[in-house]
């Protein structure tokens, strides 16, 4: 069977070497890696958000050369900003990210994360994690066949983090694939797949409960799993600190 | 949002209309005396100043919600990036140090002092700077420019150059002929239209230039024509009419709040609104004291101070709640 995704040879000057990745319908993935090593950067690049060397297609498509009447089919790309200038209203945020006015789609996303008591609201007066909804709303609204999000269980209470993933996994089960940068490693293995990306390149690709477990993670964090939790390595190079 | 614009658009003939008779007197007059000379009055005198009133005011409204979509920023405008003040120093270093006298070279010379400005701009404060940032970069730039403005007037050959363009400087309408309303608002009205197609990439970028760039458009190339779409229609207008200040500023803002937000969808009801706000100003300055001409870019600025104080108060409750 073939990829519903696939990189080439994919690169970016400087912050992510050359990466080749295939990506199945229906497969959560989670990115994790420490800060600065090129989470953000490797969603760009795939998303073709960036020049980049390489081709990325979805279902044979060529993701940098489709036109923006058809690119929000393709992708859906949430930044992990949560910035919105322009005292926009919630509802007209989501349908923003609809090719063509659809004002049944609209009211299904509202339905699905239930901002009705927000909707018509500026999303500037809303608090981050409100405004974090509405903005995923806005990326599934087209229903993309693949889901690049940056950070989308930030700021989130402990329901909508649960949620969210449900949400998630429930997108990628009607035929698309999402790749979800994390924070919090704990959540991975709510995921199908993790990738761990440290200085500018995958370093491992395992099973979310493999990856918790690897050498490759506690080298790229500094960090090694112990019966209490996570912990400081003692391998670490303490520099910084006196 | 189409019955508001279409709204819009009656109201602002109506005006134009309004302002073409006003003061009506003198027409009815010669309407008895002599007929000809009427026409004459109306079509070679009063309607290149109507024209110009609407498109200059079209044009500040316009360009000024493309720039704010652009900066994503609701206090940039022609004036307050200094691109007003840019073209005003083209102009006057095309007229008076290299001799320029036909509109069309003027008005070039206006659109690049105004590119200048607003590259210079970008260069200063980049693309996506904070608010602050970016006031003061334009200020800087807006009082350089009009600092070089007066010096190239004060050491101009002619020494009647400073009387000569102090009410073209201060922003005016009065004694221009066709042709030069033509060359202000030919090359303005192709750039509003081409302007006007980008409403929709001007509404995702409130969502961040990666999204911009996820949804299939070029986020680098939209804000280079921009920027000089909205140059050459600045800075020919400013070449025939001088720099208007505020009209920019606050057409926009009224105009955000028609289209609930959406600073793309803002950029054709901005342009409406700002052919109204001048089309009112400029019947207001006929209404002077006998014999005397205000300048209507001293109106405009009189009436814009308090609103822009009020915009920028709200603005920082808004970000200190």
């Amino acid at each position: 069977m073939t990829p519903l995704f696939e990189a080439r040879g994919i690169a970016l000057a400087d912050r992510l070497r050359a990466t080749d990745l295939e990506v199945p319908a229906g497969q959560l993935t989670a990115v994790i890696g420490p800060n600065g090593g090129g989470k953000t950067s490797l969603l760009r690049a795939l998303g073709a958000i960036e020049k980049t060397a390489g081709s990325a297609t979805i279902d044979g498509e060529t993701i940098a050369t489709t036109p923006p009447a058809r690119r929000p089919r393709l992708v859906g790309f949430m930044p992990a900003s949560r910035e919105i200038t322009w005292p926009i209203w919630a509802r007209d945020i989501i349908a923003l990210g609809l090719p063509a006015p659809d004002a049944q789609r609209v009211e299904e996303l509202i339905a699905l994360l239930e901002l009705e008591s927000l909707a018509d609201r500026p999303v500037d007066r809303l608090s981050t994690g409100e405004r974090t909804r509405v903005l995923l709303a806005r990326t599934l609204a087209p229903r993309p066949r693949l889901l690049l999000l940056d950070e989308p269980l930030s700021n989130l209470d402990p329901y909508w983090v649960l949620r969210m993933i449900e949400i998630l996994r429930s997108n990628v089960a009607a035929g698309a694939a999402a790749l979800v940068a994390l924070h919090d490693i704990d959540l991975a293995p709510a995921f199908d797949r993790a990738l761990l990306v440290a200085d500018g390149a995958i370093r491992a690709d395992l099973p979310p409960e493999d990856m918790l477990a690897s050498e490759v993670l506690a080298d790229a964090f500094r960090i090694v799993r112990s019966e209490e939790g996570w912990r400081v390595s003692p391998r670490a190079d303490r520099r910084s600190s006196p | 949002m189409i019955r508001t614009t279409l709204l819009l658009v009656l109201m602002m003939l109506a005006l134009a209309l309004a302002h073409l008779l006003t003061p009506l007197a003198p027409i009815t007059e010669l309407r008895r005396s002599a007929p000809d000379t009427a026409w004459l009055l109306l079509f070679e005198i009063r309607l290149p100043r109507t024209l110009l009133v609407l498109g200059y005011g079209f044009v500040l409204g316009m360009t000024g919600a493309a720039l704010q979509a652009l900066f994503g920023n609701p206090l940039a405008s022609p004036d307050v990036t200094g691109s007003s003040s840019g073209a005003a120093l083209g102009t006057v270093f095309a007229a008076y140090w290299l001799g320029a006298t036909q509109p069309i070279v003027l008005a070039i010379a206006g659109a690049g002092g105004s590119l200048g400005a607003l590259g210079l701009m970008v260069l200063l404060a980049g693309r996506r700077a904070e608010t602050t940032t970016m006031l003061l970069a334009g200020i800087a730039i807006a009082l350089a420019a009009g600092a070089g403005t007066s010096l190239l007037l004060a050491l101009a050959p002619s020494p009647f150059a400073f009387y000569d363009s102090f009410d073209w400087l201060m922003g005016s309408f009065v004694d221009r002929s066709l042709p030069q309303a033509a060359i202000a608002l030919i090359p303005a009205a192709l750039c509003c239209a081409i302007l006007a197609l980008r409403s929709r990439p001007l509404d995702l970028i409130a969502l961040g230039e990666d999204v911009l760039a996820s949804l299939g458009y070029d986020p680098r190339r939209l804000a280079l024509q921009v920027i000089v779409l909205s140059s050459i229609a600045i800075g020919a207008c400013v070449s025939v009419c001088g720099a208007i200040g505020f009209v920019g500023l606050l057409a926009p803002y009224a105009a955000r709040r028609l289209s609930r937000g959406h600073p793309g969808q803002a950029l054709v009801p901005a342009g409406l609104i700002g052919s109204i706000l001048l089309l009112v100003a400029d019947i207001a300055v006929r209404f002077g004291p006998e014999g005397r001409t205000i300048p209507v870019g001293i109106l405009t600025t009189v009436a814009g101070t308090p609103l822009f104080v009020w915009i920028v108060v709200t603005m920082r409750r808004r970000v200190t709640s």
